[in-house]
């Protein structure tokens, strides 16, 4: 696969504040790319430098083999799409369609016939001639999404496309922006703060923070090997369970932390690995909601206790209890037609298989 | 025991304590403002002899249309005696070119300093608006002497000259803080779509900014029509504006003293700026408003 986007050693600074910092990102052509980040990471910023939005004070940018560093933004084969959708407002959905192409000095059958193209795919036909004030949220989006189209660009830039849509049109909106990625095979990237979104949409996923990329891989892989804490704690909704304790090295490597004992001798320590951590060194073994077990799964699994019901969330396809392990908050999902109850007493366990390790010094997995 | 159930409409008395005062002070402020209006338009109406009987607030007798005609066509302005018209033809000569200029530049520097920022930009616009704090006696004189050298002094130029300066400060911060409340994506989205500083400015800005240059417009237009200071200072005596003329024939100090004619001259001087208001009122509160909220 040749890459489509090349960012070497990026840095921005706004004044004293380094908002980039010595940022690499290689993007393959065709590829579906997710920034993911919560807000003020840079992912927004980020974007905006490969746009051309941005005068960057360091590093390169290629797009297609080409060095636009130092060029305009219309000049980088990009289209973009807005969080704001950012229509113009006096101009009908055809003129908004056709003003990049109006200023690029395109004819006129050209333009007709792009504009044509985009607003079957779009299927915005019907509203070529309304003004933005008078579409909905979704309508809206789409036109900008088509203002991007009649560019007839290798790279498409959205920067939180969604976040103004309610959840009902984001959903479809989500499956749209997917479709389309399919049909065009176009490059894609696309900054959220939604990691449903994210986790849905992306081939690959960035997870940035504090204006560096901290993973860079496909979505499975980010949830099931993140590379932190952090990573660990921000993809996966409710949050991973974080249980401290030490790592025993004695005979097999296992965890520890107060009547628990957690054999490790399948996990892969795959991540930062064990190296020459000595037993006693402090660890955190984090587990994901959904991955506890309780009833009749109980058999299949090697570890087990009981802890007590604090509070009961039902959310229909399934429950969320909170209880507490080890004097810390532990949260897991039972079936959604569970009658469990404040108080109550329920036996849960777990596969080690599907635990993440992290060593508490430095966050990173092991 | 008549306890009904509240339910529906809460009902309002229209005679509270409130509204009595509330509505009483309303029309006595209204009646303040709007006697002396009165006065003028009675007294303009009325012949002299009815002046001298001093009924100051009585309706005209005879209604007779002499004093404005006299006010336009043969009042004495000092050495000249034609009347308020050619003040308001010079009025008129200096008011749209000084409109059009300063609104023109003001509306480009608003916009280059809320989307185009260069470095200064910010020390830039702290300048301008010092400037609007800068007392205007203390640059009389030196404009004096720069129209001066540009052998403008004494023209029609000159005193558009001026307006356009001494206007730029205020415009500028009305069309910036007007500018910063447009999104900063829709910029950016005409920046991907290729257009350019001007293409941006003409095609997309400038189209969404009507409320705000209805604003500039009437605070120009009245502003640049009730000056006197600038107008009889850099004009020229046969380019006075129309204030300038109105205080030669109000104050002039031969013969008797036209209460009719002056109060007709007055209100021919002061109609533009009330028609203007009457007109835009609303669209001027909007605008206001519009660029009021962020900057």
């Amino acid at each position: 696969m040749t890459s489509s986007i090349s960012i070497n050693n990026l840095a921005l600074s706004f004044g004293e504040i380094k908002v980039l910092k010595d940022l690499n990102l290689e993007i393959n052509d065709g590829e579906f790319l997710v920034l993911l980040g919560s807000s003020g990471c840079g992912k927004s910023t980020l974007l905006n430098c490969i746009a051309g939005l941005l005068d960057i004070n360091d590093g390169q940018i290629h797009i297609k083999g080409r060095n636009v560093t130092w060029e305009e933004p219309k000049d980088r084969g990009i289209g973009m799409v807005f969080q704001s959708y950012a229509l113009y407002p006096q101009m009908t959905v055809k003129g908004n369609l056709s003003f990049g192409l109006k200023n690029a000095g395109l004819p006129k059958s050209e333009i007709e016939s792009r504009i044509k193209h985009a607003a079957e795919i779009l299927q915005i036909e019907p509203l070529l001639k309304r003004k933005p004030a008078h579409l909905s949220g979704g309508q809206r989006q789409r036109v900008a999404i088509g203002r991007a189209l009649v560019r007839d660009v290798d790279v498409f830039l959205f920067d939180e496309p969604l976040s103004n849509l309610d959840a009902k049109l984001r959903a479809d909106l989500r499956v749209e922006i997917k479709r389309l990625h399919h049909r065009l095979q176009n490059t894609m990237v696309y900054v959220t703060h939604d990691q449903v979104e994210a986790m849905t949409l992306a081939n690959r996923i960035a997870i940035m923070r504090d204006g560096a990329i901290v993973q860079l891989d496909a979505p499975h892989t980010i949830y099931n090997k993140p590379v932190n804490r952090f990573v660990a704690e921000f993809i996966g909704s409710p949050s991973m369970n974080f249980v401290p304790g030490k790592l025993q090295t004695d005979n097999a490597p296992a965890f520890s932390s107060g009547d628990m004992h957690i054999p490790l001798q399948n996990y892969p320590f795959d991540g930062a690995g064990l190296n020459n951590l000595t037993g006693g060194h402090d660890v955190l073994l984090g587990i994901r909601p959904e991955h506890i077990v309780t009833g009749a799964s109980l058999a299949e699994v090697p570890w087990s206790t009981t802890v007590e019901v604090d509070v009961v969330e039902p959310m229909g396809s399934d429950t969320l209890i909170w209880s507490r392990l080890n004097q810390q908050d532990f949260r897991f999902r039972v079936d959604g037609q569970s009658l469990l109850d404040k108080g109550d007493r329920v036996q849960i366990g777990f596969d080690p298989a599907k635990i993440c390790v992290f060593d508490n010094t430095t966050e990173l997995r092991l | 025991m008549h306890s009904v159930e509240p339910t529906g409409r809460k009902p309002r008395r229209v005679l509270s304590t409130r509204n009595i005062i509330l509505y009483g002070f309303l029309i006595v402020a209204a009646l303040y403002w709007l006697l002396p209006l009165y006065v003028m338009i009675v007294t303009s109406l009325k012949g002299m002899p009815e002046i001298r009987l001093g009924n100051v607030f009585s309706p005209p007798v005879e209604v007779t249309f002499a004093p404005w005609v006299k006010a336009w066509d043969s009042a004495c302005t000092g050495l000249y005696c034609e009347g308020l018209k050619v003040g308001f033809w010079n009025s008129v000569q200096i008011l749209i070119p000084s409109v059009i200029v300063s609104i023109a530049i003001a509306s480009v520097n608003g916009y280059a300093l809320s989307f185009w920022r260069f470095k200064g930009s910010e020390f830039f616009f702290t300048v301008l608006l010092f400037g609007a704090f800068i007392p205007y006696q203390i640059m009389i004189y030196p404009l004096v002497i720069i129209l001066r050298e540009l052998h403008l002094f004494s023209t029609l130029w000159a005193v558009i000259i001026v307006h356009t300066i001494f206007g730029m400060p205020i415009l500028t911060l009305l069309f910036r803080n007007y500018f910063a409340s447009v999104p900063a994506e829709l910029f950016k989205a005409a920046r991907v779509d290729g257009a350019g500083f001007w293409r941006i400015f003409l095609q997309i800005m400038l189209p969404m900014s009507l409320p705000i240059f209805v604003v500039a417009i009437i605070l120009q237009v009245t502003g640049i029509w009730n000056d006197f200071l600038f107008g009889v200072i850099y004009a020229g005596t046969r380019n006075f504006p129309m204030t300038v003329q109105l205080n030669n024939i109000v104050n002039s100090s031969q013969g008797v003293k036209e209460y009719n004619v002056n109060m007709a001259a007055t209100l021919l001087t002061g109609l533009l700026p009330l028609v203007v208001y009457f007109i835009s009122g609303k669209l001027f509160v909007r605008g206001i408003a519009a660029g009021a909220v962020k900057g």
